[in-house]
């Protein structure tokens, strides 16, 4: 992996507002292109655009905050490292507002087909498991919980990449044809664990 | 349930504004410099929201379509709620311009449509060819409210232009031998982008083509569109002229066809090359089966209104044409998908 050996170092300031901005950004554009459902103005057919919006998003943000530890090292910048709670945070966030949309707007809570689309499409299968990761991931991260938990902790958050490597496929399962950009994500998620190897094998022992 | 479903009988008045009485407001409102960054945010025809979107020009110039002469035929959809035209100008398939739904009416406003030519060619006594005023000038054109139900598991209401495809057959006069009609679309990676390579076309090899049976092709429903909403067709839904069936799966009703030749063997259509477990030669509207991924027993009516507007119905078999039923008797449907 790249080295740098002088450490970056920023304005506390500077992180401060970065990371308000980032939440005004992330949580703001939720809202706003959920505004816009409710108030028809995202085009044809506005569950679909949510739900892609959201999943797209949901998708976005794990690999997001999977990518700040790798960058954080490489560079020797820690600073970026208390952005990756809430960015896995919001994360979770995008992903169950994008189960709501389905159950919610797509289906509109039609329970008998909720559940027979889970259980019978293998694509909501594995999007489900994966919101139930992400989920889980959300609830653990609270400060007295990860406490209790010790190393445990970090060993149930490696499923974070299983949660990448699930999305990845779920994309890829749903799509009609254009399969280019799904796969892109599953390559680079693969890549990302490649980059954590190490950390991984350390579990598995 | 956090949210009342808002029945869509009571569309709202601003959700079936006419198109002209919506942009002229518009432009009011921009003289008085009313649309600022909130419209910017809310990009008119452009669904993803995003920061980019922000510099998008609104203002590109937009195909220009005229108004036709048409009579009005009624039909067992007359009473359905009409899609607004926005939503089914604004939201369509049409990889040939991109694989988003926003995609075709953000790259095909630049699309020529004159001059063309249709032919009618293979197991026929008497060829034609149309050029573009033929298509408009053959045949008397007639309104008719169909509904258009996709394989995606969505449906809308639209009110299209055109004239029976049996017409134009007959006028052709088909050999004995013909069984099949097979139909392309354009074939022209300049003005179509999605052509250029698989990847901006969705893997799709092409040109587009289709295919019906001849009594299918001759079934009156099935018509030759070459207008909606009272006007000429924009590119997005398949300018200048395409197919419509309403009975089948969107994906069938082929657009911007340059030609449509009779056969005596079953035509390969795209979707069925592309993945025939998914997607059949028939692809008739039936709820009883499932495309591999979604259900198809019900579907969600595309209305306008937002979210809480959208209203899901049962998907009829035939989409509630059963009067074609009686082409498929001895036919078991759950092969022939
Ligand atoms: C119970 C959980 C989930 C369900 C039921 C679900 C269902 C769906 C459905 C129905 C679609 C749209 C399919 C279509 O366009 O036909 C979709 C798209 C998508 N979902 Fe999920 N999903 C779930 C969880 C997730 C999670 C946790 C993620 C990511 C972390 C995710 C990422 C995506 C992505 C990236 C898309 C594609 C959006 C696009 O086409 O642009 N999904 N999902």
């Amino acid at each position: 992996m790249l080295k740098i050996n002088k450490p970056i170092r920023a304005n506390p300031a500077f992180m401060k507002v970065a990371r308000l901005l980032a939440h005004v950004v992330i949580f703001g554009w939720l809202g706003i292109v959920f505004y816009q459902g409710f108030s028809d103005q995202l085009g044809g057919d506005p569950v679909q655009t949510l739900l892609d919006f959201t999943g797209i998003g949901a998708l976005n943000l794990l690999v997001i905050s999977l990518i700040i530890s790798p960058l954080a090292m490489s560079f020797k910048f820690t600073q970026l490292l208390p952005f990756r709670r809430p960015v896995g945070l919001y994360s979770a966030l995008y992903g169950l507002s994008h189960f709501y949309v389905f159950i919610a707007f797509e289906l509109q809570f039609e329970m008998q087909l909720i559940f027979a689309e889970i259980i019978k499409r293998p694509y909501i299968t594995v999007g489900f498991v994966t919101l139930i990761i992400l989920i889980v991931l959300a609830v653990t991260s609270v400060n007295r919980i990860k406490k209790r938990m010790g190393t445990t902790w970090f060993t149930l958050h490696s499923l974070a990449y299983v949660a990448v490597v699930l999305a990845g496929l779920h994309y890829l399962w749903l799509v009609k044809s254009a399969w280019y950009e799904p796969a892109i994500y599953l390559i680079f998620s693969v890549c990302l664990l490649f980059l954590r190897r190490d950390k991984i094998k350390k579990i598995f022992k | 349930m956090f949210f009342k479903f808002r029945n869509s009988n009571s569309l709202t008045e601003n959700q079936v504004t006419d198109e002209a009485v919506y942009k002229q407001r518009r432009d009011v409102l921009k003289k008085l410099g009313y649309l600022g960054a909130g419209t910017l945010l809310a990009a008119s025809t452009k669904a993803t929201a995003g920061p980019f979107d922000w510099f998008s020009d609104e203002d590109k110039a937009k195909f220009a379509t005229s108004a036709l002469n048409f009579s009005k035929v009624e039909s067992n959809a007359s009473s359905d709620i009409l899609t607004p035209m926005d939503k089914a100008t604004g939201y369509n398939n049409f990889y040939e311009f991109g694989t988003d739904k926003e995609d075709p009416i953000q790259h095909s406003q630049s699309f020529r449509v004159d001059p063309w030519s249709l032919s009618i060619e293979g197991l026929v006594e008497k060829p034609i060819t149309l050029g573009y005023d033929d298509l408009f000038s053959s045949f008397d054109l007639e309104e008719r409210i169909y509904r258009l139900r996709c394989v995606e598991a969505w449906s809308m209401v639209i009110p299209w232009l055109g004239f029976s495809l049996a017409n134009i057959i007959k006028k052709a006069q088909p050999l004995s031998s013909a069984k099949y009609v097979s139909f392309q679309t354009l074939y022209e990676p300049k003005q179509m982008p999605g052509q250029r390579s698989r990847f901006t076309g969705g893997g799709v090899d092409f040109p587009y083509v289709e295919g019906l049976r001849l009594d299918e092709a001759m079934q009156s429903l099935t018509m030759l569109s070459v207008g909606m909403y009272g006007k000429t067709l924009p590119p997005q839904n398949g300018a200048p002229i395409r197919l419509v069936v309403p009975w089948k799966y969107g994906f069938k009703s082929i657009k911007s066809i340059v030609k449509i030749v009779l056969t005596d063997k079953q035509p390969p259509t795209t979707w069925q090359t592309l993945a025939a477990d998914e997607y059949g030669f028939y692809a008739n509207v039936n709820p009883k089966v499932d495309h591999p991924r979604w259900s198809q027993a019900r579907e969600r009516r595309i209305t306008g209104g937002g979210l809480l507007a959208q209203n899901r119905i049962d998907t009829l078999p035939f989409n509630g044409y059963d009067e074609v039923a009686s082409l498929y008797k001895s036919m078991d449907l759950s092969k022939f998908y």
